[in-house]
C-alpha cells in the first residue's frame, strides 16, 4: 500500500481492463468447478465409458513419458554435449512440434505413418501391421507432441550441470558411457524429472493430433479429452465430471513445476 | 633429439596461447609461474589432453600425440582450478571414481578410496558430500582423487587458490609431503612465489605464452627476469639489455636529499603507495630513471620522520655490492 500511497492510485484505464482479464480467465474454471456434479462424481467416474478413457489415457500418458526418457535423454545429450554440424538446425527442427498446430501434426503423421503413408505404406506391405487407429497411434502422436517439452527441457538441464565434470570423469579414466551414467545423468535428474513431468502434462491434455491419427475409438484410442469432446454433447456432465479430473491434475502439475527442487538442483 | 625413456618431454604449440618445450625426470615437481593469461592453465589442459591439441607431448617413452591418446587413457591425475567434485557423489565416492572408472571393484575402489582419505587426514568425512566439506577438506578430497589412480603425471592447477591463508598453509605442507612420496612427475600451476619455493624442483616462468625462465625454485627467486616473478619474490629486478640487476627492497635507502653514490644506482620518483610489510613500512615508488616503480622497505619510525606519504618526492638509492647482477642466456625475450 506504500507505493499506492507515494504513486497514486492505479488509474482506471489499466484496473479495469486487467479486471477484466483475470475475470475472464477465472470466471470459466469457477464455474465448471461449480457445475460439477460432486454428489455423482464417484458414480460417473465408474460408467465404462469413463473407465475406458481414463485407462487408456494412464497407458498412453505413461508409456509417452518412457518413450521421452528412453529416446529423448540421449538426444537432449547429443544436442547438449556433442559437437557436429548442423546441431542448431537439428535442434530447431526439434522443436517445431513445440509450436505446430496440433492437427498439422496428426496430418504429417498420417502422411508418414498412415495406411498409405510413406513408412505406414512399406510397413503394411512387408508385415500386413497398419499403425493408425490402434493405440500405439495414440502414443506415437503423444510422443510426438510431448517429446520437444522433454528435449529441451532436459537439454537445459544438461547444459546447466556443467560440462565441466565431464572433463574431470574423463581424466579419471571414465569412458563417455561410464560419464553419462554416473556424473552426467544424476547431475541433470531434476531437470529430467520436470522433462517428464512436462510430457506427461502435454500427452495428458493431447486432442489435435491424436484424434487425427488415432481416431476415436472407446476402449482403444479414445482418451479423456477425445471422450470429453464427445459427451459435451451427448452427457454434459461426464464431461464435466472428466474436465475436473484434468483440471485437478494440471493444478497439481503447475504445483510441482513450481517446486524450486524441480526446477533448480 | 632422442626421447628418453623414463620422464616427460613437452613440446607444447597452440598458436597465440602457448608455446612451451620442457622436460622433466621422474619425481620433478615444476611450478608454473606467471601473470594471469601467460598460458598457464593452456598449458596444463594441453598436457592433460583437454585442450585443442598442439604440438607434441611423451611421457615415458610414449607418444600422447601422435598418435593421439585419448585424456581418460592418459593416467593423468588433474586437481581442476574449482575443486569439481562431483557434488552428487560422497567424499569416498569421489575419490573411489577414479579406480572403478578404470575397472576395479566397488569393495576394492572403497578400500583403496578410504585409504586415500585417510593419508590425509579426513577418513572419518568419507560420507559427506561435497557441499558438507570445506574448502580446505574439499581440496584434500580432490587431491587424493586424483592421486588415487596413481598416475604418472600429476597436474595441479592452482590448488590453493581460493582458500584462507592458514587453510592454504597447513594444505601446502601436507602436499609437500605427499609430493614427496610421489614418483610420477607434477605440474603445480600457481600464482604464489612460496608454493614454488617449498614445492618445486623446478622453476617454469611462463610470460604471454612463452616460457621467460626456468631453472631450480632459488636461482628463478633470486635472479628474476620477469617483472611478475620479481613482484611474487619481492624484488626490484631492473633490466638494461641482456643484463639484469636484482635488489631487497630491504636495502634501498629512502632520503629527501640527492644521495651520494653511484649514478645509476639512485632514482628520483613520488611516492605512490605506503602499505605494511612485515614490521615495515613498503613504499611503492614511481621512479622516473628506473623506468618502473620501485619497492623500498622502512620502518615506521623512518617514515614518520621523513613524512613519507604517498605523492611525496623522493630519492632511492642502493649500494653496489647489495646489487645481484645476472644476464639472460637466452636472448629472444
Amino acid at each position: 500500500m506504500s507505493r499506492r500511497s507515494t504513486l497514486g492510485a492505479p488509474p482506471a484505464l489499466l484496473l479495469v481492463p486487467a479486471l477484466v482479464a483475470a475475470t475472464f480467465l477465472v470466471v470459466p474454471l469457477a464455474t465448471l468447478v461449480i457445475a460439477t456434479p460432486w454428489s455423482r462424481f464417484f458414480e460417473l467416474l465408474g460408467t465404462e465409458a469413463v473407465r475406458d478413457a481414463l485407462g487408456i489415457t494412464a497407458l498412453t500418458s505413461v508409456a509417452t513419458v518412457i518413450a521421452c526418457l528412453l529416446l529423448g535423454t540421449p538426444l537432449a545429450w547429443l544436442l547438449a554435449r556433442v559437437e557436429f554440424r548442423g546441431r542448431s538446425l537439428l535442434r530447431a527442427a526439434v522443436t517445431v512440434p513445440l509450436v505446430l498446430p496440433p492437427v498439422v501434426a496428426g496430418v504429417a503423421l498420417v502422411t508418414a505413418l498412415g495406411r498409405n503413408g510413406l513408412i505406414g505404406g512399406l510397413l503394411r506391405d512387408l508385415t500386413g501391421v497398419t499403425i493408425p487407429y490402434t493405440t500405439v497411434a495414440v502414443v506415437l502422436a503423444h510422443t510426438f507432441a510431448s517429446m520437444p517439452f522433454y528435449v529441451l527441457a532436459v537439454e537445459g538441464a544438461l547444459r546447466a550441470s556443467g560440462e565441466e565434470y565431464d572433463v574431470v570423469a574423463a581424466s579419471l579414466g571414465a569412458t563417455r558411457w561410464t560419464t553419462f551414467r554416473r556424473i552426467t545423468l544424476p547431475l541433470a535428474l531434476p531437470g529430467v524429472l520436470a522433462g517428464a513431468i512436462l510430457a506427461w502434462a502435454r500427452s495428458l491434455g493431447e486432442f489435435g493430433a491424436t484424434i487425427t491419427f488415432a481416431g476415436n475409438y472407446p476402449g482403444t484410442t479414445q482418451t479423456m479429452p477425445s471422450l470429453i469432446y464427445g459427451a459435451l454433447q451427448s452427457d454434459p456432465e461426464v464431461a464435466r465430471t472428466l474436465s475436473m479430473i484434468l483440471l485437478i491434475v494440471s493444478v497439481a502439475i503447475l504445483a510441482s513445476l513450481r517446486n524450486r527442487w524441480l526446477v533448480r538442483p | 633429439m632422442s626421447a628418453t625413456p623414463a620422464g616427460l618431454r613437452a613440446d607444447i604449440d597452440i598458436p597465440g596461447r602457448v608455446t612451451a618445450s620442457f622436460t622433466a625426470e621422474p619425481g620433478d615437481v615444476v611450478a608454473v609461474l606467471g601473470p594471469n593469461g601467460a598460458g598457464k592453465t593452456t598449458l596444463l589442459r594441453a598436457l592433460a589432453g583437454i585442450a585443442e591439441p598442439g604440438g607434441e607431448v611423451m611421457l615415458n617413452g610414449t607418444s600422447w600425440t601422435d598418435p593421439p591418446v585419448l585424456v581418460r587413457d592418459r593416467g593423468v591425475g588433474v586437481v581442476f582450478q574449482q575443486q569439481a567434485l562431483f557434488p552428487h557423489l560422497c567424499a569416498l565416492d569421489n575419490v573411489a571414481f577414479g579406480l572403478r572408472s578404470r575397472g576395479a571393484a566397488r569393495g576394492d575402489a572403497e578400500r583403496v578410496g578410504r585409504d586415500w582419505l585417510a593419508r590425509f587426514g579426513i577418513a572419518d568425512l568419507a560420507g559427506r558430500k561435497p557441499r558438507e566439506l570445506s574448502g580446505g577438506q574439499a581440496q584434500r578430497v580432490a587431491i587424493a582423487r586424483a592421486l588415487a589412480t596413481e598416475p604418472a603425471l600429476l597436474l595441479l592447477d592452482e590448488p590453493f587458490a581460493g582458500l584462507d591463508v592458514g587453510v592454504a598453509t597447513a594444505l601446502r605442507l601436507e602436499l609437500a609431503r605427499h609430493l614427496a612420496a610421489y614418483s610420477g612427475i607434477t605440474l603445480l600451476v600457481t600464482h604464489q612465489a612460496l608454493d614454488a619455493l617449498t614445492l618445486a624442483t623446478r622453476v617454469l616462468v611462463l610470460d604471454e605464452g612463452l616460457i621467460a625462465q626456468q631453472g631450480t625454485p632459488a636461482d628463478v627467486a633470486a635472479r628474476p627476469r620477469t617483472d611478475h616473478v620479481a613482484r611474487l619474490v619481492g624484488l626490484n629486478v631492473l633490466r638494461a639489455g641482456d643484463t639484469f640487476s636484482a635488489f631487497s627492497p630491504t636495502a634501498v635507502t629512502v632520503s629527501l636529499r640527492p644521495p651520494e653514490g653511484s649514478a645509476r644506482l639512485r632514482w628520483r620518483g613520488a611516492i605512490l603507495g605506503v602499505s605494511p610489510h612485515g614490521d615495515a613500512l613498503r613504499l611503492l615508488v614511481d621512479a622516473a630513471g628506473a623506468g618502473r616503480h620501485l619497492i623500498a622497505d622502512v620502518t615506521p619510525a623512518a617514515a614518520a620522520e621523513l613524512g613519507l606519504t604517498p605523492g611525496r618526492e623522493v630519492w632511492l638509492s642502493v649500494k653496489e655490492t647489495a646489487v645481484e647482477w645476472y644476464s639472460a642466456p637466452r636472448s629472444g625475450r
